[in-house]
């Protein structure tokens, strides 16, 4: 956790912004200052001086609005950001609107993105790299850069203490006998009220107090509660605009063909073989392959599949899954080994150990199949861009967008829209770029680019494939004494870096963070402790997948400690427990989760159990998989009990959704998950060969939320590491049989 | 080719090619973008609208296959302001997360239910099939069960 650890120490002179709205009214914003400007060339940082972060206006006709800069992709953080503002605000959580404002150059940046969103971890490191490899020198008092937990309070106390203030002067009295409640300040001693709509122009004008009064958690009224999510209704009635909903006037549609073969170039391409075809406008050459442009998206499809266009293989025609799983084991032997971490001396304490035990775990690439295909929809006039989209990372895109269109970062404007799942996906740049270039072929139109399911399942930044070798050595009592872990993938750093950063922010992929999260930072007690990689090169690019390194690394581990106490003989439970004695969190976890589950209460004989804890995004999870496996051998999945420590609540009911969303997420993924090669080629395409959990194989979800007073954690992720080696415990539980190889599918006794 | 349809009671007459999927007619040429696009081969759902009262997935319909009849989509579901009572289930469980899929859930739930009021567990996983990422089966389960009122 070096790199979040070194985010903490960046430090910043925080300001709260407040100031009259456009068209009146009260805005008080959270912004970042700088001293310094960025590196010459890059628009983003290219202005010292405050970049503005969420911000709420009061409007002189009442109206609350929340404007955040980031997008809302069904983890509840527009319902949850907007109770933090109104339970220091004041109002009620109806009253608030949420908006995305417009990106526009001087909004797109990176620090926008650090901030309030725990969810958005991944995002965080590669900030903190922007932040640390710019010349940006940010000083000041050090606050919290974490999340919005205190920022977005702070904002709703401080426009509460400015209205109040205003109330105050208009009556003439003192601010101390005056309370804000919903929505108006009112003087007790005279019994006078004026509505926030009322005193909003005023308030403007007061200066924002510099430390502005937060209530005590105790004395919270709406976060904490299971408040309806504002962004539900408008999901019910078709109404809810997602980028694929975009529609402009005189628009266009764009279909894309991209190379078949992972590295395969766009050799050549015949036009006039589509040409003449109904609705076609025109062809254009895109990153990664050919886009036809048509009057409308069904004959854009049609004419893409018309197309007469030849791509190369790269260089790449004789990958496999097979010779990439081969690659990957000679290089667990002979490949360059990087330390990444060494507590005590683990050959010393393996070689003195009762027994040892080793095991190879391996997993495969994995897509993120958003239901909402990528799209994005680009106008291109003169030197100006606009795009929209829903998307995760919206610096990247204004850079995506810039430069397909050949303009200024600072003359991109990006509306963000709702995103029908992001999972990590929407962090790309590369459906911005494409879309602006095509705009820019057919300038002055705008056009809406969106990706066939096809295309999104074959051209993903996929979570990589990861061998994992353990050796560990147990003492006499059967207590853990040596543990080592070699890990061979592909850098999620460098991969992403080199698609999506420019080149001086493309680190070296050296200790990449992202890959070793959940195994070279366990709870446990572990005295003699190594963790090791092995850096791959593949041409099949590899990206964020929701919880990153955490959805493997967590099946290895958890699976692997499953497979010590077994030969420890000792449960499963006590044996977690006893490797937790200096970790009261994560052993409170563990002992709810036994007790929620009955753990020690035995099942019937075709039935089986498995237990797995993980830590992940300032959360602790864990999670207890109850099976049953018919005489046939067909596999069920009855029951999953979860408990997370996710510090504060925000809001419980979202917490309950995202670890029932998670769960659901890697628990396809273990059953069914897999994108493999032949030929060079990826073979899957669509749902009906990339299966996931539907109804019918949907278990029973109980989660049980931690009381608990650490600062909040993220939720969005936390859910989806610990379901696979849960799983994969409970069947070694019903029927002896250890699963190291996901998924499940494959598997020749199972049927799923 | 001019054909004909009733959409959410409105009669439409469109110019165009007879192979457009139904979906995107609904989407680029009438407007209605609650139907979404999901797979393009009725693997998912997210396209699910009624054709002559029967839930189908419009991704793969060809408007000539469909001419003459009457579709409903999601946004002619509710009755004035007064949403239909699977759309207000879905409300007070807080079905949705993204929210994409929904559309088509809906729909597709919507029929199932018109056909078969107080379904069994079993009953609904075999009729609904669609698929959402975020993994709001159990709220879903739990809505049909509140509609239906057997639970």
């Amino acid at each position: 956790m070096a790199t979040q650890s070194k985010a903490m120490k960046i430090t910043k002179r925080a300001l709260l912004v407040g100031g009259l709205a456009v068209g009146g009214g009260l805005a008080v914003g959270y912004a970042y200052l700088r001293d310094k400007p960025g590196t010459a060339g890059f628009g983003a940082f290219g202005e010292p001086g405050a970049a503005l972060n969420a911000w709420v206006k009061i409007t002189p006709d009442g109206r609350i609005i929340l404007a955040v800069p980031r997008a809302e992709m069904g983890q509840g953080v527009y319902t949850a950001l907007a109770m933090l503002i109104a339970e220091e605000l004041e109002v009620a959580l109806n009253q608030i609107e949420v908006e995305h404002p417009d990106v526009d150059g001087k909004y797109a940046n990176a620090f926008i993105l650090t901030e309030d969103m725990p969810q958005f971890r991944p995002v965080i490191w590669l900030v903190t790299r922007v932040a640390s490899a710019l010349p940006l020198i940010i000083t000041g008092g050090s606050t919290t850069i974490r999340d919005g937990w205190e920022a977005m309070r702070r904002v709703g106390a401080s426009a509460r203490m400015m209205l109040v203030d205003a109330a105050a002067e208009r009556w003439g009295v003192t601010p101390e006998d005056c309370t804000a409640k919903r929505g108006a300040v009112t003087h007790a001693p005279s019994g006078r009220v004026l509505r926030y709509a009322d005193l909003a122009e005023a308030a403007a004008l007061i200066k924002p107090p510099a430390d502005p009064q937060l209530k005590s958690p105790a004395a919270f009224e709406l976060v904490g509660t299971s408040a309806p999510r504002l962004d539900v209704p408008a999901k019910v009635t078709g109404a809810a605009e997602f980028g694929i909903d975009v529609r402009l006037p005189g628009m266009s549609y764009a279909a894309v063909r991209q190379s078949p073969f992972c590295g395969g170039k766009l050799v050549s391409y015949d036009a006039d073989s589509v040409l003449a075809l109904p609705g076609v406008e025109a062809v254009v050459p895109v990153h990664g392959g050919v886009a036809v442009v048509a009057q409308t998206f069904w004959q854009a499809k049609k004419a893409i599949d018309a197309l007469d266009v030849t791509f190369d293989d790269g260089g790449n025609g004789a990958l496999s899954s097979q010779s990439i799983s081969d690659l990957y084991h000679k290089a667990l032997d002979s490949g360059d080994v990087i330390s990444v971490r060494e507590d005590g001396n683990f050959t010393r304490a393996l070689q003195s150990s009762e027994k040892t035990l080793e095991a190879i775990y391996e997993v495969p690439f994995l897509a993120h199949a958003c239901m909402e295909p990528m799209n994005c929809t680009a106008l291109v006039k003169g030197d100006t861009a606009e795009i929209w989209l829903g998307i995760q990372a919206p610096t990247m895109s204004n850079w995506g967008a810039a430069e397909g269109a050949g303009v200024e970062t600072d003359k991109v404007t990006l509306h963000v829209t709702y995103m029908g799942g992001g999972f990590g996906r929407r962090q790309e740049m590369d459906i911005a770029r494409q879309a602006a270039e095509i705009a820019r072929a057919v300038e002055g139109r705008p056009v809406k680019l969106i990706w066939s399911r096809e295309e999104d399942v074959k051209h993903d930044s996929y979570r990589p494939v990861v061998l994992s070798k353990f050796e560990a050595g147990l003492g006499e009592s059967g207590t853990l004494t040596a543990w080592k872990n070699r890990l061979v993938l592909q850098s999620i750093e460098l991969d992403y870096g080199k698609r999506n950063l420019p080149d001086m922010l493309v680190g070296n992929g050296k200790a990449d963070p992202a890959i070793l999260r959940g195994a070279a930072d366990l709870p446990y007690a572990l005295p003699h402790y190594t963790v090791e990689t092995v850096l791959m090169d593949l041409p099949v690019d590899v990206g964020y997948w929701r919880s990153v390194a955490h959805s493997h690394n967590a099946f290895f581990t958890e699976s692997f400690v499953d497979e010590l106490a077994h030969l420890s003989q000792q449960d499963p439970y006590a044996f977690r427990r006893a490797l937790l004695s200096q970790a009261p969190r994560h052993l409170n976890v563990l002992d709810l989760l036994a007790e929620k589950a009955d753990w020690n209460k035995p099942l019937e004989k075709g039935r089986g159990k498995g237990m797995a804890l993980h830590d992940c995004f300032g959360s602790v999870v864990g999670q207890v998989a109850e099976i049953s496996l018919s005489e046939q051998g067909v596999l069920r999945v009855d029951r999953v009990v979860c408990v997370v420590d996710c510090g504060m609540n925000v809001n419980p009911d979202t917490i309950v959704a995202q670890m029932e969303s998670g769960i659901v997420f890697g628990l396809s993924a273990a059953l069914y998950g897999e994108i493999t090669l032949e030929s060079g080629r990826i073979v899957q395409s669509n749902f009906p060969d990339y299966e996931v959990v539907k109804l019918a194989t949907m278990p029973v979800i109980e989660t049980h939320i931690v009381s608990s007073t650490h600062t909040p954690g993220g939720v969005g992720e936390t859910g989806t590491p610990a379901i696979a080696p849960a799983l994969t415990n409970a069947i070694f539980n019903a029927m002896g049989q250890r699963i190291r190889v996901l998924p499940l599918k494959n598997s020749s006794f199972l049927s799923v | 080719m001019v054909y004909t349809l009733k959409v959410n009671g409105d009669t439409k007459t469109l110019n165009i090619d007879g192979d457009t999927p139904l979906l995107w007619v609904l989407r680029d040429h009438l407007g209605l973008t609650g139907t979404k696009f999901g797979c393009g081969v009725a693997a998912c759902g997210a396209c699910t609208v009624h054709v002559d009262g029967v839930a189908m997935r419009s991704c793969v319909l060809p408007i000539e296959s469909v001419s003459g009849s009457d579709i409903r989509t999601i946004e002619g579901l509710a009755r004035a302001d007064v949403l239909h009572k699977v759309q207000q289930a879905w409300i007070d469980n807080q079905v949705p997360q993204c929210g994409y899929c929904q559309s088509g859930m809906i729909m597709a739930v919507v029929a199932f239910l018109e056909e078969n009021p107080q379904p069994t567990d079993e009953e609904i996983d075999s009729a609904i099939t669609n698929i959402c990422r975020c993994g709001t089966y159990s709220r879903i389960r739990k809505a049909i069960h509140q509609v239906a009122n057997t639970e």
